[in-house]
């Protein structure tokens, strides 16, 4: 099913500058093995070497961190929204 | 959050009284809220684009207290955003700039000024004297000290951050609440998040956050309202859009979990990769480098050299040396226009971008490719005083 993946400003350059991508996924972690299947460039800004989520970024399903659900296993559903959340600094 | 002060021995004059009557006669703050804000005593971290409108708005509140750290001088790249600093303050401390204009908002507000950056050798000691923190700093590095020092002292922590026209605000370390180290565990590794200096930012965004920042302090101190707290507000000014999510309290947090790994400061550069998000260290000390003059030498007399510009298209609008322009994020797919055979210089704004060309070019088989030191700012600097540096 389609879900709405919310891309940060930041990470724009790496998908196309789009700001919504659409994927096909049950869950948060197939939705975003879709996302960097269609854009392989946001893959080494979301994920370590060893395929691990980096910690500067979290995943939210709606206004839910995904640690805080079954991370990668949590199911989605059509009207879900999926949001990457990166740490920024700026400030002056 | 327990105030250092008790503000039932605060009184207030008959002119402070007319000048906070539109606080009084809301049944939010009333006399006894105001005289709660001339009891507190806040810290605002930084006195830029967050800075200015904290300061601005906290001073017209009547915050009886404000601490001001910084170290830095007004520039004019600032003054976009930096409302608290003019155009006849370039050169001028920030801080000096600063409490001119706050004294003249209110002059029954006292200011506490500290000269210094902040760092985990002088942070604890300045936080003690203050009940709030408020955090309008522009680097990781800071970031994460400002929040494990506010853990670590038991006070509440008034955040935000900005990206070109994106902001993040929430209030960390309060009683219960979760810290910055519970929604961001690690900073990102150098290199990986482009700082406000290489992305930009909107002059207004940090406006609008800091004027967010500005309203949680004060209903911290009033105790009223719903504070920012365990709640994560994400501005997208462009498409003027607000989000809220939840921020939960990481039982393993390292600082504020159930049992920290983190009791005391650490170094903070280090755990931060030894990044300034200000600084733009060149990635490989390697990477062969020409001077501006030397390229200005050898262009004149007329030598083959291929400059390639590696900015963005509205970069080089501002100014260019006339260069061919392939910006950085699209080298890889257009790396075959260029002519391997011919000697080329690559250069940027200040020599960063142009500096993981120059190393991405040599891992691709280039071998007379060299980083023009400095960018175009150095050739502005020292060749072509007429170009416009931005």
């Amino acid at each position: 099913m389609s879900i709405k993946i919310l891309i940060p400003t930041p990470l724009r350059p790496y998908a196309g500058k789009q700001s919504i991508i659409e994927v096909n996924a049950q869950t948060v972690g197939e939705a975003l093995n879709d996302l960097t299947a269609q854009h392989p460039d946001l893959r080494k800004h979301l994920y370590s070497e060893d395929g691990k989520l980096r910690s500067f970024v979290n995943i939210y399903l709606n206004d839910e961190d995904i640690r805080y659900l079954s991370k990668d296993a949590t199911p989605v559903k059509e009207t879900d929204t999926i949001a990457i959340v990166p740490s920024v600094a700026g400030g002056r | 959050m327990s105030p250092l002060n008790d503000s039932s021995q605060v009184t207030l004059s008959n002119e402070e009284i007319l000048r906070y009557s539109r606080h009084l006669i809301m049944p939010e703050v009333t006399l006894e809220g105001q005289k709660k804000l001339k009891a507190a005593r806040v810290l605002c971290v930084g006195t830029g684009g967050l800075g200015s409108p904290l300061a601005l708005y906290l001073t017209a509140a009547g915050v009886g207290t404000l601490g001001l750290v910084d170290f830095d001088v007004v520039d004019y790249t600032n003054l976009q955003r930096q409302v608290l600093h003019y155009t006849s303050d370039v050169g001028r401390l920030k801080l000096d700039s600063a409490i001119d204009k706050l004294k003249a908002i209110n002059p029954f507000v006292e200011i506490e000024r500290f000269d210094t950056y902040l760092n985990s050798t002088n942070a604890l000691d300045i936080f003690s004297g203050f009940d709030i923190i408020a955090d309008g700093t522009d680097n990781f590095a800071t970031r994460y000290l400002v929040n494990d020092a506010c853990v670590l002292s038991g006070k509440p922590n008034v955040y935000a951050s900005i990206f070109r026209f994106e902001g993040q605000a929430s209030v960390f370390g309060a009683d219960d609440g979760p810290c910055y180290r519970c929604l961001y565990p690690e900073p990102p590794p150098p290199g990986l998040v482009p700082s406000c200096a290489e992305g930009g930012v909107l002059g207004v965004l940090p406006g609008l956050l800091g004027i967010i920042q500005a309203t949680e302090v004060i209903k911290l101190i009033l105790g009223a309202g719903e504070p920012l707290i365990g709640r994560l507000v994400l501005v997208d000014a462009l498409a003027m859009r607000f989000r809220e999510l939840r921020v939960r309290k990481n039982p393993e947090c390292p600082v504020c979990g159930a049992n920290p790994t983190v009791k005391e400061l650490i170094d903070y550069n280090q755990f931060c990769g030894i990044r300034g998000e200000e600084s733009e260290a060149p990635v490989s000390a390697k990477i062969p480098e020409i001077q501006p003059e030397e390229l200005k030498r050898r262009l004149d007399a007329g030598e083959d050299i291929f400059v390639l510009d590696v900015r963005e298209p509205h970069e080089y609008q501002i100014c260019s040396i006339h260069g061919n322009l392939i910006p950085l994020g699209d080298l890889p797919r257009r790396v075959h226009e260029l002519d391997s055979s011919r000697e080329i210089v690559v250069h940027c704004k200040s020599g960063a971008r142009s500096a993981k060309a120059v190393d991405f070019l040599r891992q691709s088989g280039f071998k007379r490719v060299s980083n023009l030191a400095g960018g175009i700012l150095a050739w502005a600097d020292r060749v072509d005083p007429t170009l416009p540096k931005y």
